[in-house]
């Protein structure tokens, strides 16, 4: 590590000092020993629940989507709640890998594998929804604009729910690019140390032939940034683009020109009480807890307080705005959610996602990892029953009392929500055996970050004042 | 190509820069260097053009936007203009979303694909890494095919700079 990264009011980002080889053996080793007892478990559990959702989804496919809780009244429900609490989670990694990295973040970088590998499995499993819902999801095709022999009857290009449709598959192609991009340097890590002919082979394979090159680096560097670039305003479109489904409906409730900011800062609320429930379990298991310290963890909460922060003004506004609007409708359907029949559902996404939070801002508790996974699993629950409530209660009681009815989800419905927990457990438990959960090459360049120089391998002398040596590299 | 060089191994960054730039102020011919990681600082101390990158990024972002928009004009206005709640045929504002989706998708994969293209970091390339460069060690190359390379010269000024071990190497690019 360059001494421009010295300073003695940084606080180093590894909770011990290590060589560069020793943090590539650390990292690769999991990927070269037999997994354990806990890993199996862990294993066959998520890949039981997968099961289940497989079954129920094929039962749904094979019947028709009336296996659903739905009805006349209440046409959207749990899929399309599951549906964007699952996008949400995505958004946290994508906040970790390019718009902390705008800003220079360095301690994203003991984060940003996992927490991007995550989007992906979250967007995946957002993705089956809106496709079972189809009915007949062998023709989501035509969801796409393609010259057809319906005289070339197009998609509409006004509808936020086709919106939709390019915000998910450009958010997925464009995440899974900068993830793979990523991921090049450490695959030609693994290759070259690797002793297993089919894993050098593989691995040499998806490494692209990479060498290390300065050229390519520099290159690399400037790729990166793109692509940061293009990733951070993508990620605020996408649950821009979610939220308007709704928003541009005319129910009370969703017809709100709140939504975008607020459907975004809930995303990131949620994907990162997801992040921390996935990485707390990873770091312990995978013994990364000097290499994913209690700073990372640390911050992540407070980047909950201020997102939760965010969330609860959105709560209170929508109430100040149904009553300040005048409008008896908006009114009512605000009313409905805190004293209405499902009223247990409002109160239990205000206690979790208002309440809960707010631990955070004790030091002990931020600093203590029972507390913040325990805390993060909450947040999960609350962020589900905020989609939940926005989306029931502002349905089950519309204009017409006539009309009026309750939504129930049918176990087909909860078994297909167990399913995809199951894929996404499935999914991230495989990727920490078969590829670098914290990325290697990154880990690298921030490792002496605030470490004094004289220690390693550079002679004093070499340097001169580093002080000295800091202004100069400023300034080139 | 292959190219035959005479490789400079340095077990950290500070030194392989020191050695990078002291090569280049002493007109070696500097073939490359080889780190771990991406070394704050080499691009100046090779002396690289910025990268051409950026202009890719931005034509191709512009491909995106024209083709996403002429898509959504074409089949809305031209092809089968539909009435859609009353609103116009081409309701530009409406369009907005998918043009952007689409200028970030195009603008991504191209650059992307440039990358690749032109660093020939492509599935199917076999790697010729140097030893431990992907591990641990930083590597600076002297080209030995060029008339101003001088043996001594460069691997005197390596070792001066703290190479551990200087040896005569082939790179693939």
């Amino acid at each position: 590590m360059s001494d421009s990264h010295v300073s003695s009011l940084r606080v180093p980002l590894l909770a011990e000092e290590r060589t560069l080889a020793q943090l590539t053996e650390e990292i690769s080793a999991p990927l070269e020993r037999r997994p354990g007892a806990a890993f199996w478990g862990a294993f066959a559990l998520s890949f039981s629940a997968l099961c289940v959702g497989v079954g129920m989804v094929t039962y749904q496919i094979a019947t028709g989507v009336g296996v659903w809780g739905l009805n006349k009244t209440v046409g959207w429900a749990f899929d399309i709640t599951n549906f964007v609490f699952w996008v949400g989670i995505g958004h946290a990694g994508t906040l970790i890998s390019a718009i902390l990295f705008l800003f220079r973040q360095k301690w994203r970088t003991s984060i940003n594998r996992a927490a991007e590998a995550m989007t992906l499995f979250a967007v995946i499993c957002a993705a089956i929804f809106p496709l079972i819902h189809m009915g007949r999801p062998w023709l989501a095709f035509w969801m796409f604009p393609y010259p057809n022999s319906r005289g070339s009857l197009w998609v509409n290009f006004r509808s936020p729910l086709l919106w939709d449709v390019f915000a998910i598959s450009t958010y997925f192609t464009i995440s899974a690019v900068f993830w793979y991009v990523g991921l090049i340097p450490d695959l030609a890590t693994v290759r070259d140390r690797t002793k297993s002919k089919l894993r050098r082979f593989v691995f040499g394979l998806m490494s692209f032939g990479w060498t290390g090159s300065g050229r390519t680096w520099a290159r690399y560097e400037t790729l990166y940034l793109l692509l940061a670039g293009l990733a951070t305003p993508l990620v605020v479109s996408v649950h821009t683009i979610v939220s308007m489904d709704f928003a541009t409906s005319v129910i009370p409730g969703w017809h709100t020109t709140i939504f975008p900011p607020y459907f975004v800062a809930g995303a990131v609320f949620s994907g990162f009480a997801m992040v921390l429930t996935l990485i707390i379990i990873t770091r312990k298991v995978l013994g990364f807890e000097h290499l994913i310290t209690v700073r990372h963890l640390e911050n992540m909460t407070k980047v909950i307080i201020v997102t939760g922060g965010i969330v609860s003004l959105a709560y209170a506004t929508e109430f100040f705005i149904a009553w300040y609007s005048g409008n008896p409708y908006e009114l009512f359907a605000f009313k409905n959610r805190a004293l209405g029949p499902f009223n247990w559902a409002y109160w239990t996404m205000v206690s979790c996602n208002v309440l809960s939070p707010q631990l955070f801002w004790f030091k002990k508790i931020r600093t203590s990892v029972a507390a913040i996974f325990l805390l993060s699993l909450v947040i999960n629950v609350g962020m589900w029953f905020e989609r939940f409530v926005i989306i029931v209660t502002s349905l089950h009681r519309d204009f017409l009392p006539s009309s009026w009815s309750m939504y129930r989800p049918t176990v087909i419905e909860v078994g297909t929500l167990i399913g995809t927990f199951g894929l996404f457990f499935t999914l991230f438990l495989v990727f920490t055996r078969l590829l670098p959960v914290i990325s290697i090459g990154e880990l690298k360049a921030v490792s002496r970050w605030a470490r004094g120089p004289a220690r390693h391998d550079v002679p004093a002398a070499a340097h001169g004042a580093p002080g000295a040596r800091h202004a100069g590299k400023e300034a080139a | 190509m292959s190219h035959k060089v005479l490789v400079g191994y340095f077990d950290s960054e500070d030194r392989l820069l020191a050695a990078t730039r002291a090569a280049r102020a002493a007109n070696l011919p500097v073939h490359d260097v080889y780190t771990p990681y991406a070394v704050h600082g080499m691009e100046e101390a090779l002396g690289l053009r910025h990268s051409r990158l950026t202009w890719v990024c931005f034509a191709a972002g512009l491909f995106g936007l024209l083709s996403a928009v002429s898509l959504q004009y074409f089949t809305s206005v031209v092809s089968w203009p539909l009435n859609v709640g009353g609103k116009p045929f081409n309701s530009a504002p409406a369009f907005v979303p998918v043009s952007f989706e689409l200028t970030v998708l195009i603008a991504g994969l191209v650059t992307v694909a440039a990358f690749f293209l032109r660093s020939w970091v492509l599935p199917g390339v076999s790697a010729h890494a140097l030893p431990r460069v992907t591990n641990d060690r930083f590597a600076l190359a002297i080209a030995t095919e060029v008339a101003r390379f001088d043996p001594d010269e460069a691997s005197g000024l390596m070792r001066r700079h703290g190479a551990v071990e200087t040896e005569l190497a082939e790179v693939a690019r």
